[in-house]
């Protein structure tokens, strides 16, 4: 198809072309505009559980991560009321787990964190859960801090599909709901996992590490110090765009 | 608390699993025989099932941990779940749950010592116009009272096997209190079907006996009465009962049109909406008709398979419903040849194990597939890729039950009945306040003061409408009508009596949907668990203001961004009680000012415990 | 000119660092003593707030009967209350303790850990009781203005101070907001 003949939509008043079969996500990304998100990666199946990438369509809400791009269709994105409920999902998920950003390896890398800066998150709207949940350093290269976990899926995911193991799983249900570990006794240490697994790679926040790797790059000078979520997003999705085209 | 003191042992799952298929669809209903047999999931039984099934154990500790039915501990030989809906709790069951525990001498969620006995609250039980209510064991108890639990009591702790229990206190009445033209009559086993497949026949035909009428060489195409019965479907304009009102038409031709190698028809029949039990009340009394209903959906659809999805609530009515099937298959109306025409339609049963969430259509398929009943991505939409991502119908019970009938008396006859928008007749159950509770069938249109008048409710002061997921109205909007223009609703009308403390059913509802959330999505994880904390901290009389003003931006939240139905109308209730029942919020409201997130002195309870120090200072 | 604005400082279960940050803005302060005063803060040592003031800097979570009351009275003395540092917002490091029971944590100090001698948990009446977990400030008073970071950077302090002092907007430019 030519590129006069591209179809269009609009995103808060911008023409945005797409490809038949792109989501609106995916097309909003080639096109240089960011939507916050944070259990989409977009080397994978999207999941639409975070709600951050909700955006407007023709008036009604939807997760831009899988809805697909229409020719003609008005999208709403970057607008007071989305980004103030986006800042409350994202603080949801802070409130619902233990997230010890001063002490936790993962700040400077952490997508949860940096999404909160990309919203300008300053201000705490709700109690925090304090959950008790349990951490498995059993591994030896391999952590899994469940109190930094924001449930987006991705090990889920990728431990599937990718690396053919299916070493996690969710169990429980609602506030509940937690990772498992499939091994004889729960533990990562008798499970199939591996240092070379996709799976361990993806983790948007410090729930699933690689021991003895976290501060090979000292806080200040990492992914999100040097440069915004929204611009690094963008960046990385075009990268992956000119990977796949050749 | 019980602790399993050594492994059991693992013969009956052995005997379990070698009745099930290696399929991973199996899981589920192997977990259910599993629970039933061992009243938990033991470890060693997770590992024999996903070897069996060759699914990760992960994966089976999920189901295991997803279902409230199922267990990784011990619920004691008698696991007792009392009914928690409002109506129950309007009927007395929180007293009656404390006295059952106390004659048991069991903590509330605990299982005793000796393995005995578990007491828990459960999500409504369907049996709303004969509560308070209960489970146990998988049968229904109904009607509780005092002398009920204490017989109940004697009968645990003289470990009487169930079989021996006195049949009374299992009784579950239809209550079927008014029918219109649906269910004034019994349903003639097999008469719907034929007249489907020989609709758009002539009169020749129709003088023919049903035998030579199919018969190829009678001229009547064998597609022909498929086609020609869902023009009726159209003409009927029959919308979903089960709450939405999707055109039930579009779906069943939907599933047609899409080139599959194979397509399912399932009927959905999970009935979680607290307050509603009209399913129930089908499949007791009308099951040929459902059935029958689902047979001609395969049959116009092009389907070989039908699902009943039933909650697990109902287990007491299995027999019954695989009697009803098993009698089908003889009649030939189910089975590889039905009614001799080659046609070739069956119906399994799978059983839920206790999720709310299951109710939704994408979610049910995922629990019939053996997984969490996890909602899937809004798109492709079931009809289009549902159960092993082939083209599914998913109806409601009375939706069958609906197309059977039309497929009987033609669609022009249904939609003379109800209102321009709204066809046909509809089941209502009634509940709560009122002298006459159970089912009442009228023609959509009907106003709530009319089905008030009926029942016997017309003093009330609010009636909620389509359950907690619904909308509460007040008596200034009794004059409103039961239809899809109007009040839409999946048929339940839960009837609130002047005596009646509103902000009580927002505790209840609020409580039911931070146990159901599934947990998927943030809004509805995160939001339903923040609703309860500030619905209880105003009912502790220490709610401001500001509290109200956060839980109304959680409730747009969660309207606005929330991945499912459950999520999106969770907030439903709330936000009608804060515009309707002010007043039973206002009151318990002491301060304007900013009252702190938790009981601050009882923070510092724990320390004075530990210190032994009771001084001024001791206390905030 | 404006008469000066009037500062408290406190710091509960923090550890005093986001008071060094706020020293931090080295030169500035003398800029930020040009419009206003400091009264009640451990930079000068006063130690209770006389009267009302405009600006309550509050660092550091909830751990103890003690901490409540001075966030009472900061809240009660202070037109604009600022939580300060992720203690203050979240709990912090010390809500790291909120994992374990209340007893468990005196039990290992007092009882339990490596050469306690006259084992005993402390059951003075002088020494504040420990509430059963850390909490951040919001959740006791109202909170009017947010500044995180562990601590927040000098620049963030004094960028949020100076807007309140001058009546600008103190939310902080992207550059500023950290949580670590």
């Amino acid at each position: 198809m030519s590129p006069d003949t591209k179809k269009t939509f609009q995103l808060d008043g911008k023409e945005i072309p797409f490809r038949e079969g792109q989501t609106v996500f995916d097309a909003a990304m080639a096109a240089g505009v960011y939507i916050p998100h944070l259990c989409h990666n977009p080397d994978f199946e999207p999941h639409s559980s975070c709600r951050l990438c909700t955006v407007i369509v023709n008036g009604r809400p939807f997760a831009s991560c899988t809805q697909p791009a229409v020719a003609g269709q008005d999208v709403r994105s970057d607008t007071p009321e989305l980004n103030e409920m986006r800042r409350a999902l994202t603080d949801m998920l802070l409130v619902e787990g233990n997230h010890y950003c001063p002490a936790c390896e993962k700040s400077g890398n952490c997508r949860l964190q940096a999404t909160a800066y990309a919203l300008g998150l300053q201000d705490s709207h709700f109690p925090q859960f304090f959950p008790r949940r349990d951490v498995d350093a059993s591994h030896p290269d391999i952590i899994l801090d469940r109190d930094r976990c924001i449930l987006c899926g991705l090990c889920l995911r990728i431990s599937r599909s990718v690396d053919k193991k299916s070493v996690f799983a969710m169990t429980g249900r609602g506030i509940t709901t937690t990772i498992v570990v499939d091994s004889p006794s729960g533990l990562l240490a008798d499970s199939k996992v591996s240092r070379e697994d996709e799976a361990v790679r993806h983790c948007p926040v410090g729930a699933l590490m690689m021991k003895g790797e976290a501060y090979m790059v000292p806080i200040g000078q990492r992914r999100y110090d040097v440069s915004p979520i929204s611009e690094d997003s963008v960046r990385e999705f075009h990268a992956r765009e000119e990977a796949h085209n050749g | 608390m019980w602790r399993e003191e050594a492994p059991p042992a693992m013969d009956a799952v052995r005997g379990i699993l070698e009745s099930h298929e290696r399929d991973p669809g199996e899981l589920l209903q192997i977990l259910i025989k599993v629970q039933h047999s061992y009243h938990y999931v033991p470890d060693a039984a997770v590992e024999l099932i996903a070897d069996h099934l060759r699914v990760t154990r992960a994966h089976v500790r999920g189901l295991v941990g997803f279902y409230s039915f199922l267990s990784s501990t011990y619920r004691g030989e008698y696991a007792v779940y009392i009914s928690d809906n409002i109506t129950d709790r309007m009927q007395g069951s929180t007293g009656l749950a404390t006295y059952l525990c106390n004659r048991l001498n069991v903590k509330l969620g605990e299982t005793r010592q000796d393995g005995r006995v578990s007491v828990r609250f459960t999500s409504c039980t369907g049996m709303c116009d004969q509560g308070p209510a209960a489970l146990i064991n998988e049968r229904a108890l109904t009607r509780l009272t005092r002398q009920r639990m204490d017989r109940i009591a004697e009968l645990i702790n003289s470990r009487t096997p169930m079989e021996e229990w006195p049949a009374e206190l299992f009784v579950v009445e239809d209550n079927f209190r008014r029918s219109d033209v649906m269910f004034r009559r019994a349903f003639e086993p097999g008469a719907a079907l034929k007249a489907a497949m020989l609709r758009g026949g002539d009169e020749t035909l129709k003088s023919l006996q049903f035998e030579e009428a199919v018969d190829p060489s009678s001229g009547h195409a064998w597609r022909r009465g498929a086609d020609e019965t869902l023009k009726e479907l159209y003409r009927s304009d029959l919308r979903g009962r089960g709450g939405a009102g999707f055109k039930a038409a579009i779906k069943w031709e939907t599933c047609r049109d899409i080139s599959a190698p194979e397509r399912y028809v399932i009927c959905n029949a999970d009935e979680g909406e607290p307050g509603t039990f009209k399913d129930r009340v089908l499949l007791t009394s009308y099951a040929d008709m459902v059935f029958e209903g689902m047979t001609i959906c395969g049959y116009v659809v092009g389907s070989t398979r039908g699902i009943l999805y039933i909650r697990q609530e109902y287990w007491y009515l299995k027999s019954h419903l695989e009697a009803v099937l098993a009698r089908r298959r003889e009649a030939d109306l189910l089975g590889r040849n039905v009614l001799g025409t080659g046609f070739a339609f069956d119906i399994d049963i799978h059983w839920g194990a206790g999720a709310y969430i299951a109710g939704m259509e994408s979610a049910l398929i995922e629990s019939v597939e053996g997984r969490r009943a996890k909602p899937r991505k809004r798109w492709p939409l079931p009809v289009v890729a549902g159960l092993n991502r082939r083209p599914t119908v998913v109806n409601n019970v009375e939706t069958f039950a609906a197309a059977a009938t039309i497929a009987l008396k033609g669609g022009a006859w249904f939609a003379g009945h109800g209102t321009g928008h709204s066809a046909g007749t509809k089941l209502f159950c009634v509940s709560g306040d009122c002298e006459r509770a159970g089912i009442y069938e009228y023609p959509f249109g009907v106003s709530v003061r009319e089905v008030l008048r009926d029942c016997g409710g017309l003093d009330a002061q609010a009636v909620q409408i389509s359950g907690p997921s619904g909308v509460t109205i007040t008596r200034a909007e009794f004059d409103r009508i039961l239809a899809f223009e109007d009040l839409s609703t999946a048929g339940t009308c839960m009837v609130f009596g002047p005596q009646r403390d509103m902000f009580d059913v927002v505790r209840n509802f609020t409580q039911f949907f931070r146990h159901e959330c599934c947990g998927l999505c943030t809004p509805c994880r995160v939001g339903t668990s923040l609703l309860e904390m500030l619905v209880e901290k105003v009912a502790a009389g220490k709610g401001s203001p500001v509290d109200v003003e956060q839980v109304q931006s959680i409730c747009q939240l969660m309207k606005t961004t929330a991945h499912c139905g459950l999520g999106q109308t969770a907030p439903n209730h709330v936000i009608d009680s804060l515009v309707k029942f002010r007043g039973d919020w206002d009151k318990r409201m002491k301060t304007t000012d900013f009252v702190p997130a938790f009981d601050l002195d009882a923070a510092l309870q724990e320390a004075r415990q530990l210190t032994g120090r009771d001084d001024a200072m001791a206390h905030l | 000119m404006a008469s000066k604005r009037k500062i408290a400082t406190c710091s509960l279960a923090g550890c005093f660092g986001c008071h060094m940050s706020l020293l931090d803005i080295d030169e500035r302060l003398l800029e930020l003593l040009e419009l206003a005063d400091f009264d009640r803060s451990p930079i000068n040592d006063i130690k209770e707030i006389k009267g009302i003031v405009d600006i309550g800097l509050v660092e550091g979570g909830l751990c103890n009967a003690e901490t409540v009351r001075v966030l009472q009275h900061f809240r009660e003395h202070c037109r604009v209350l600022v939580s300060v540092g992720e203690c203050a917002l979240t709990g912090g490091i010390p809500s790291m303790r909120n994992h374990l029971s209340l007893k468990s944590c005196l039990e290992e100090s007092y009882i339990r850990g490596v050469g306690v001698e006259n084992a005993h948990i402390p059951d003075d009446p002088e020494l504040p009781l420990l509430l059963d977990k850390v909490y951040p400030l919001h959740e006791v008073v109202k909170v009017d203005y947010y500044v995180p970071g562990c601590p927040p950077s000098a620049d963030a302090l004094w960028h949020v101070l100076s807007a309140l002092v001058t009546g600008r907007d103190p939310h902080l430019p992207p550059a500023l907001l950290k949580y670590d």
